[in-house]
């Protein structure tokens, strides 16, 4: 037993102020409440349509801003669009020039937008199902099991081109997902550090199986390509790649909105989430599966782009806080808008060589990573 | 039973701003055959208790006694092997996860996160089980938020961020978030274990005044003493006593259960048991002596020499 026998009765606790010492001190949130979710997302959206307009316009082949557009309204059969309309006396289009903005460039940048748009919003749902600031859309083996899938393709030099090896490379992360999937789950039950480490088992052992199989050829023309995949690449997008995974992006958003209210239930875990009414198990399969189809997507695409679903969440979160409401919608559209000022980046500053795509994510996306990692520690 | 000159008063005064509209007869909790068992292992065996309503019912048990798997076997978070769980008077295994989160909400002892929420967040999602996937937060969502804080005497820390929070500040957030669901029955986890005493007491005091039908596990014998008005004990996965804090709180049950020596006494100013508990007689200090008030010292050296 301790404390005199005399003591003066405590003060009151009941108030709250300066309790355990704390502090109080105002919010300095960025409130994007003043202007409203709609607001930014519409602001958001606003820009992302400008970059795109911009980034076609910009590019190895010297064509002006004002042709390029002309191409995209004349295609699009916008003639309210068209510059001609506006009186400025714009020469047509040459038909080299037309097939460089429409066949090139314009589904070049949809593509970098789909696939930003999909890695950045694939990693805020990973990173609130596991928990772990750390996941990323990569996380389940998926991207090393594409990779072994389409290396598998152009090794066995099974169906020519692109088309082959993007179906390998989607085989292959469908593979590797359900043996991350056999492997974490336990009668039904999803449980996420079993998924990770079953993840990260799978995801080894398809580097380890990609290495090898790269040295057992060792056919110079094949490595080549191999490497080119793996840093992943925007270089190879046709219109057609592009249609499948923007539809598969929206159904996929669709859905991901959809459970944005039962994402935020997670804040506090699953126990918390599952006495707030949500069906966790349920939540888990549907948006893992859905997160899985939709990297497989991409990564047959474009290769495994990296740092874009690990960054751009943070980013969004530190700007408008970590309601998945606004976090989901903001991260798909500031993801494509990332990932396609990046490409436009890597295609034209070391004109005429061209930078792998993965290779400035990283560069550009390490330093913000860590501005931002020591601005949250402040602000904590 | 002896009444509680602190808060009889209080007790239905009203204070929750509103209380679960589902079912107009309130029988409290009914646990009838609850068994839960892991490969095996038997973790809980045949339980059967009551909640009565409006009233805070402990549930006590030393470490490993099984209190924690029966909360969340009521509470649904585990599926138990048998035995059906009755809230006033519905089946709680027939409801839908979303409508039982409409009658029963739980305060865990240590829920935390990482996420830069603040706490009318929190309070929000109080709401989670009340909106489609699609709905905002309605006014009457943010109002009943507002009221639950007000009622833990946490409004103006609305605005703050959840990591500027003290301890005990965050479990009264969390019961304002608990509040926000609207319950018909209040599950509480041990939700005073991290706090100091006084944010203890405060914690319990609300719980009292929301007037909520209350199934609490605690691990503070006095604390439940206090609080309580009705007390069920586990020992090994098996209700060993239930009753008033009278009936089940006695020397002879604390032994039998804790293995601990204790005497009962009465509190002066509550009425309600008060224990207190013997150290094995080989730890006790060589120089312990009786102490004899005003014999030959100062309060301060007394106090130096005892503690």
């Amino acid at each position: 037993m301790s404390g005199p026998p005399v003591t003066e009765s405590p003060p009151p606790r009941s108030t709250h102020q300066g309790e355990d010492g704390a502090v109080p001190q105002e919010s300095h949130r960025p409130s994007w409440r003043s202007i409203g979710a709609g607001g930014i997302v519409v602001l958001a959206t606003a820009l992302l349509v400008g970059s795109v307009l911009v980034a076609v316009t910009i590019g190895q082949a010297d064509i002006s801003i004002r042709e390029s557009w002309t191409v995209m309204s004349d295609r699009l059969g916008l003639a309210a669009l068209q510059v001609d309309a506006l009186g400025l006396g714009a020469r047509h289009p040459s038909q080299i020039h037309a097939e460089v903005i429409w066949e090139m460039r314009l589904p070049r940048a949809l593509n970098a937008v789909v696939v930003g748009a999909g890695l950045a919003i694939v990693g805020a749902i990973m990173q609130t199902l596991t928990r772990n600031p750390m996941a990323d859309p990569y996380l389940l083996g998926i991207s090393s099991g594409a990779s072994l899938g389409a290396v598998l393709v152009i090794v066995a030099g099974l169906g020519s081109g692109l088309v082959g090896v993007s179906a390998g490379a989607f085989a292959g992360a469908l593979a590797a997902f359900l043996l991350v999937l056999m492997i974490g789950q336990r009668s039904g039950t999803l449980t996420p550090v079993r998924m990770i480490l079953a993840g990260i088992a799978i995801g080894q052992f398809c580097g380890a199986v990609t290495s090898f199989v790269i040295l057992w050829v060792a056919d110079p023309h094949a490595t080549q390509d191999v490497q080119f995949w793996l840093s992943g690449s925007l270089a190879a997008s046709r219109w057609s790649s592009m249609r499948i995974a923007a539809v598969i992006l929206v159904v996929a958003l669709l859905l991901f909105l959809w459970h944005a209210r039962s994402l935020n239930a997670f804040t506090f875990g699953e126990d918390a989430a599952a006495s707030l009414g949500v069906d966790v198990n349920r939540v888990r399969w549907v948006l893992l599966v859905t997160c899985a189809l939709l990297t497989g997507v991409l990564v047959a695409v474009s290769g495994a782009i990296g740092f874009v679903g690990l960054l751009l969440p943070h980013a969004v979160r530190f700007l408008v806080g970590p309601d998945h409401r606004i976090v989901l919608p903001l991260s798909t559209l500031l993801g494509g808008m990332f990932l396609l000022w990046v490409d436009t980046v890597a295609r034209t500053v070391f004109d005429p060589r061209e930078l792998p795509v993965g290779v400035v994510t990283a560069m550009l996306g390490v330093p913000a990573f860590i501005w931002i990692l020591r601005k949250r520690q402040v602000r904590a | 039973m002896t009444s509680t000159p602190h808060d009889a008063g209080s007790r239905d005064a009203g204070h929750t701003p509103a209380r679960a509209g589902h079912s107009p007869i309130r029988h409290g909790l009914d646990v009838h055959d609850v068994s839960w068992s892991v490969k095996g292992t038997v973790i809980v065996d045949g339980i059967e208790l009551t909640a009565p309503a409006t009233k805070i019912t402990g549930l006590l048990g030393p470490n490993g006694s099984g209190k924690t798997t029966l909360l969340r076997a009521v509470a649904r978070l585990a599926a138990p092997d048998r035995g059906v769980v009755h809230l006033d008077g519905v089946d709680l295994a027939r409801l839908r996860r979303r409508d039982l989160a409409q009658r029963l909400a739980v305060v865990e002892q240590h829920a935390g996160t990482d996420h830069d929420v603040t706490v009318l967040d929190v309070v929000l999602l109080g709401r989670t089980p009340y909106r489609s996937a699609l709905q905002g937060d309605s006014s009457d969502d943010r109002a009943l938020a507002r009221q639950a804080l007000a009622q833990v005497d946490m409004l103006d820390f609305a605005e703050r961020r959840w990591s500027t929070l003290s301890g005990g500040e965050k479990q009264r957030v969390h019961l304002a978030r608990a509040f926000t669901q609207q319950p018909a029955l209040l599950v509480l986890d041990e939700p005073t274990n991290h706090l100091d005493i006084a944010h203890a007491l405060s914690l319990m005091s609300l719980v009292r005044r929301s007037g909520l039908t209350t199934f609490a596990a605690l691990h503070d014998l006095n604390l439940a003493a206090t609080f309580c008005d009705h007390l069920v004990v586990l020992d090994r996965g098996r209700v060993r006593a239930s009753g008033t804090p009278h009936e089940v709180l006695t020397p002879q049950l604390l032994r039998d259960v804790y293995e601990v020596d204790a005497d009962v006494g009465v509190h002066p100013r509550t009425g309600r048991p008060l224990l207190t508990f013997h150290p094995p007689d080989e730890v006790l200090p060589d120089t312990a002596e009786p102490w004899i008030p005003g014999a030959s010292a100062t309060p301060e050296t007394v106090a130096r020499g005892r503690s």
